[in-house]
């Protein structure tokens, strides 16, 4: 079996520094944009006693959700055994730990007050799953940093397959509580179900696993590396299955809900006349994030292409976004309940739907996050080495064997 | 002894008895007033019954809270603070129309406090739901939990505050049922105004005390809960509903 040879990426050419200048940009403007909100106060944002999470949390959940998913890559290879994707395990676990930090980046900048970060890390209200959520993220860094560790060092080699299953199963429990932080909510009608945490798993599969594609699309191209034909034709294939997945656990919570009478009007609002978020969930989620990336993975004519895997993946990204959108503000936008059979109105807005539009400080914050994530990436990608020198096939094969 | 000394004595002892009583009579009356050291007892449970059939067509019980809590507007609906607002009903078969107060209802289940994650969101032992604006970090996970849209996230800076109203820019705030009034023994500033002002719809007081107003009423008289489906037991009851 031959080894797997691992480099840093060289990181002096001006795309390198280019790189890194823009996302440095957009990180300014994401801790600009967090001051200024602090300062003013969120009056500043689209957000309202309505709508009180708005676009930095679709980005924050997104990242947090893909950071779990990109583990995947890694727990394939040493939880499930497949050698092929061994090579691809330290990227894996790199983009694990810069996904969750730039996602929590962006939940802490936007909380009213971030500067009290040490209260949410000192008191604590074991019955919130937020609160279990902070032991399940921080949980995280530590054992994706020591199943890295495993991988990195020779020494260690004999327990990377201990850590990853620690890791994966770490990562299980993790996206469940993200989950349940909606499907614990029994006041709103579009969450309140166990359904979310299941479908936060497979969500996590498909979007951190589009990231995870991109990202080393864009890393071996970038860098002059060869990436093989096999490896990519896999990572096409287990996106398809995982974005069918998503279209199933979609397909079941909204089939329950029609089936029940109380959930009607709010199926009726996200699937027939809610506007943008009824546009959001046909066009953006399902056909974008679902049906398109099918397509351009199993569709005959595109089967080994490239850049149509790429645009699966692109597509896979910005429907998960959509799907968010319409969970976390939609979810919100629609009225809470109160009065069955009434008309209700008042002057804080009841029984109406909700009106959001984000504004550029919650928008260069959310940004700010997703820049961090891919800055961090970047510059441990020079740092440290994560990625093999090749994944031609012919080395593949030959260290798979 | 003559009889006019004997009158004076009788007169004098029971002015004595008077002077030395009626200051007891009235300690009884701040006995039942908390002192700020005191801690809220659980033998108490704070509570309003609201008759929807006498709610007025009017707004005095949420002028009396902002007046009373310092809630200013700053012209953005949206996102200004609401302790309590009126809600306009129409049965959208019948067309009957009928409009009622809705603040946190104070529940003995709240929402709220189960999902905050630093414990800020706390129920009194007396029942009243509050936000400890110490370790509130503003994620507003509390505003998403809530079954009645009654919390509001301070979007911007406060001026004019009370001194005995804590609030903060940045943080989650709800109906505190006037604890400031209530441990004086008072009555929240609604209910007050609803009955100098308003039709008279509020009743306030202690639902664990068999001797009040309000037990008697919830005991004889037909009542519902708001979203009676999630099993909170509330503190606010309604009737008319």
């Amino acid at each position: 079996m031959a080894r797997v040879q691992y480099r840093e990426i060289d990181g002096r050419s001006g795309g390198f520094l280019a790189l890194l200048a823009v996302l440095g940009a957009l990180i300014l403007g994401g801790l600009a944009a967090a001051w200024t909100m602090e300062h003013q106060g969120h009056h500043i944002t689209g957000m309202t006693n309505r709508i009180v999470w708005g676009t930095p949390h679709v980005l924050a959940v997104f990242l947090i959700v893909a950071a779990s998913g990109a583990l995947n890559v890694a727990s394939i290879a040493s939880v499930f055994g497949r050698a092929l994707y061994k090579p691809l395990a330290r990227l894996s676990g790199l983009l694990a730990l810069t996904l969750l930090a730039g996602g929590l980046a962006v939940l802490v900048l936007d909380l009213g007050r971030a500067d009290r970060l040490i209260v949410a890390m000192t008191h604590y209200n074991f019955k919130s799953i937020f609160a279990w959520n902070i032991f399940l993220y921080t949980g995280f860094f530590a054992i994706v940093a020591l199943y890295l560790w495993t991988m990195f060092e020779q020494r260690m080699h004999g327990y990377s397959a201990r850590a990853g299953l620690l890791a994966f199963l770490w990562r299980l429990i993790l996206t469940t509580g993200t989950g349940s932080i909606f499907g614990f909510l029994v006041a709103r009608e579009a969450y309140n179900s166990a359904l979310l945490a299941p479908l936060f798993i497979v969500m996590s599969f498909a979007f951190g696993l589009a990231i995870f594609v991109l990202v080393l699309m864009s890393a071996y191209r970038w860098s002059g590396r060869v990436l093989g034909e096999v490896v990519l034709t896999r990572l096409g294939r287990l996106l398809g299955v995982f974005v069918a997945a998503v279209l199933y656990f979609v397909a079941v919570y909204h089939l329950t809900n029609l089936y029940i009478a109380r959930q009607h009007e709010v199926e009726r609002f996200i699937l027939v006349d809610g506007g943008a978020y009824t546009a959001l969930f046909w066009i953006g989620q399902v056909v974008i994030g679902g049906i398109v990336p099918l397509a351009l993975v199993y569709a005959p004519g595109a089967r080994g292409s490239r850049s149509a895997l790429a645009a699966a993946a692109a597509c896979v990204i910005a429907g998960g976004l959509a799907q968010l959108a319409v969970l976390i503000i939609g979810g919100q936008a629609y009225p809470q309940q109160m009065f069955p059979g009434k008309e209700v109105s008042s002057r804080a807005f009841d029984g109406v739907v909700a009106a959001y539009a984000p504004s550029l400080p919650e928008v260069a914050l959310a940004v700010g996050g997703v820049a961090l994530a891919l800055a961090l990436t970047a510059v441990a990608l020079k740092l440290l080495p994560f990625l093999p020198l090749s994944l031609a096939d012919g080395d593949l094969e030959s260290s798979a064997a | 002894m003559n009889p006019d000394r004997r009158q004076f004595l009788a007169w004098g002892t029971a002015a004595a008895a008077g002077a030395a009583l009626a200051p007891g009579l009235r300690l009884i009356e701040l006995v039942q007033a908390r002192s700020p050291e005191e801690a809220a007892s659980a033998l108490r449970r704070w509570g309003l019954l609201i008759d929807i059939t006498k709610c007025a067509d009017c707004d005095v019980c949420v002028s009396a809270c902002n007046e009373e809590n310092g809630l200013s507007s700053h012209g953005r609906p949206q996102t200004d603070a609401q302790w309590i607002r009126k809600v306009a009903l129409r049965d959208t078969r019948s067309g009957y129309a009928q409009s009622l107060p809705l603040m946190c209802q104070h529940c003995a289940e709240p929402p709220c406090v189960d999902v905050c994650p630093t414990g800020a969101s706390f129920k009194r032992d007396d029942g009243i739901v509050l936000v400890d604006k110490h370790i509130c970090i503003g994620c507003r996970y509390c505003v998403m939990a809530c079954p009645y849209g009654a919390r509001s996230f301070v979007h911007e800076a406060l001026s004019g505050q009370k001194a005995d109203v804590p609030r903060g820019k940045g943080t989650v705030e709800s109906c505190t049922l006037c604890v400031q009034r209530v441990d004086r023994g008072e009555t929240p500033a609604c209910v007050e105004a609803c009955d100098r002002d308003g039709g008279k719809a509020m009743l306030f007081g202690d639902l664990n005390d068999a001797s009040t107003d309000i037990h008697r009423r919830l005991r004889s008289e037909p009542s519902r809960q708001v979203r009676a489906d999630l099993a909170l037991n509330t503190g606010v009851r309604y009737q008319g509903l």
